[in-house]
């Protein structure tokens, strides 16, 4: 049985960029850990020589041609922005992640 | 930013084995994107665009927008997968990297994880010294590039003290091929050199399949260095166990790549050797102090969360396009410059100035074209490279191959002396046309009419009566205030082996006359 510990939801609240309380952080341990038994009653029927399925309808190959198609102008792709300088996005200091 | 304390190289070298491993980035040259119809900014059409003037819904990651895949695309991918002598994936799926930082809009890379569409191959590469490596691959998948962060505020402009960053989503969403190799032994003291062949065999293969740009100062090629040490066991006894290794970013130049293989072996040793460990991470590589710092500590693969990409469906490229692909491969860079090398009798020294020079390519075409070898290689190394520094572009650029073998020929049928043919390439490289069209409308053509030649050495003559005395007391040397004369009125447009030849001749006549 699968479980998860108050540490790791603090993992990946921290992944996630969300701040989380210690009540809120062991309130969404209990749950979480719920929601995870839930799934893994799944693997009660899952045989290894079952794949796990990803795409259950059965296409694949589906392909665009290379050619220039609809874009936005820079004013619609800026209009959602909470904030720009006129060309690009404007987004708070991030420190220390670049990917 | 304290200096890091170096080892030196040699001593390094004794105690630890270098182990590298690197990873390419490409990026794709096809018309648009990898998941949207927008203009692929890494296509020299759509260069130099505004901020965020090539972008479509989906590079926004805007709410009901899909992806989907660029056919083009994949079959680059899999011309790239074959180059590299790997085998092709049956079937392979997309898969979301799930990371937050606002590079891209969707808080998610759309790569490929554990399904990569070329995997197992292998890369001749040769080093300027001669060795030959034969550098593993471990795998080439596609993902799409993410946008660009500039960092404004705080006293450097670097990412620390930033009061805000700007974002340009043009480059989000650009194909990307990312080779990774497997790790690479038995470099030891070639190991930096290793590295920086093994990129520019990675650029001349796709080059050759014509499949990127890649030009490293523009990012169209990135690499990633990761390296290791492994101290050297003792005689007889097993060998030591691998080395904890670093990834140094940021590497952009052939020349950095070198550099930054050398120093992490320097750094990493020094560590090591006063019982020190390496912490696995990523590392800055900056270009002005030749030095690494610390990124942020390596995360690992889990916390990427990858899980198999929901909106697109998987590819399944067919055996037949597989073999369509093969059969339609360039030949492989190594042996093609083998045979050049054969074909052209060059030495290594003229040979080397022509791959160093980057002008192998240009070389060969111009060759085809009808030009002899020696000809072609000393126009694209000599004049033409010279032009090109001075003018602060690429060789190629300026000229075609076809141009430099018309002149080549002009040259050969003696209607140009070197001297003009440089001034006729200066008017090809300046837009006016031909090499032919350069000489007819310059009137550049070297006077090849005895008739008026003559007339030109007797009116020099005559006018230099102590000179013409001197020739024929035999002081041949003085002729050359004739033919300096005579070149001048003839504009320089004269074959100065013949004019002496011509002045010699009068002289010897004229003195008979008198």
């Amino acid at each position: 049985m699968s479980e998860i510990n108050a540490e790791q939801v603090a993992h990946l609240a921290n992944l996630a960029r969300i701040a989380l309380t210690e009540e809120e952080i062991e309130h969404l341990t209990a749950e979480l850990g719920q929601i995870m038994q839930a799934v893994e009653k799944v693997s009660e029927v899952a045989t290894p020589d079952v794949p796990p399925t990803s795409h259950p309808i059965p296409m694949q190959n589906v392909f665009r041609d290379d050619v220039v198609g609809d874009i936005l102008t820079v004013e619609q792709a800026l209009s959602g922005a909470p904030e720009s300088d006129g060309s690009r996005f404007v987004v708070s200091a991030i420190l220390g992640e670049e990917q | 930013m304290a200096r890091a304390e170096l080892m030196d190289f040699d001593e390094a070298l004794e105690l630890f084995e270098p182990v590298i491993g690197l990873e390419v980035h490409v990026e794709l040259n096809t018309r648009t994107k990898m998941f949207s119809p927008a203009p692929n900014p890494a296509n020299s059409e759509f260069h130099g665009a505004e901020p965020n003037t090539l972008v479509a819904p989906v590079d926004l990651g805007l709410p009901g927008s899909l992806p989907v895949v660029n056919g083009e695309a994949v079959r680059n991918s899999i011309s790239l997968g074959l180059a590299l002598g790997c085998s092709i994936a049956e079937s392979c799926r997309f898969a979301r990297k799930n990371y937050f930082y606002p590079d891209l809009a969707k808080n998610y890379q759309i790569s490929q994880y554990d399904e990569p569409i070329a995997f197992e191959g292998s890369v001749e590469v040769e080093l300027e010294n001669g060795r030959v490596f034969q550098v593993p691959i471990e795998r080439a998948h596609m993902e799409e590039d993410a946008g660009k962060l500039t960092h404004v505020g705080g006293s450097t402009g670097r990412i620390h003290g930033a009061e805000y960053s700007l974002v340009d989503y043009n480059r989000a969403g650009v194909p990307l091929v990312e080779i990774v190799t497997k790790p690479i032994f038995g470099g030891e003291a070639d190991a930096p050199a290793l590295a920086r062949a093994y990129v520019s065999t990675i650029r001349d293969i796709v080059i050759s399949l014509g499949i990127s740009e890649a030009r490293m100062e523009r990012g169209n090629l990135r690499c990633d260095a990761n390296v290791s040490l492994r101290r050297r066991a003792a005689a007889g006894e097993p060998a030591e166990p691998l080395g904890t290794r670093t990834e140094t970013k940021n590497v952009n130049s052939f020349r950095s790549i070198e550099r930054a293989v050398r120093h992490e072996i320097q750094r990493q040793a020094a560590i090591l050797a006063k019982g020190g460990t390496i912490t696995q991470e990523t590392r800055h590589w900056h270009e002005d102090t030749g030095t690494t710092s610390p990124g942020r500590p390596k995360s690992d693969a889990d916390d990427y969360r990858y899980f198999p990409e929901p909106d697109l469906l998987p590819v399944v490229p067919s055996r037949e396009l597989v073999e369509e692909l093969r059969a339609a491969l360039p030949e492989p860079p190594a042996a093609r410059r083998r045979r050049l090398k054969a074909e052209w009798g060059f030495t290594d020294l003229e040979f080397q100035g022509v791959v160093n020079g980057g002008l192998l390519v240009e070389v060969a075409e111009t060759v085809a074209a009808g030009a002899t070898p020696a000809a072609a290689r000393k126009w694209w190394t000599g004049e033409l490279s010279r032009l090109a520094n001075a003018r602060e572009t690429d060789a190629a650029s300026l000229v075609t191959p076809a141009d430099v073998a018309e002149l080549a020929a002009l040259v050969e049928a003696g209607t140009l002396t070197d001297r003009l043919a440089r001034q006729v390439l200066e008017g090809v490289a300046d837009g006016e046309g031909s090499p032919q069209q350069v000489v007819d409308a310059r009137g550049l053509a070297v006077v090849s009419d005895d008739g008026a030649l003559v007339a030109a050495i007797d009116e020099a003559l005559a006018s230099q009566p102590d000179v013409l005395a001197k020739i024929r007391d035999g002081k041949v040397q003085a002729a050359g205030a004739v033919i300096g004369a005579v070149m001048k009125a003839m504009q320089g447009k004269a074959d100065a082996a013949r004019v002496r030849e011509l002045v010699l001749e009068r002289a010897a006549s004229t003195g008979a006359d008198a």
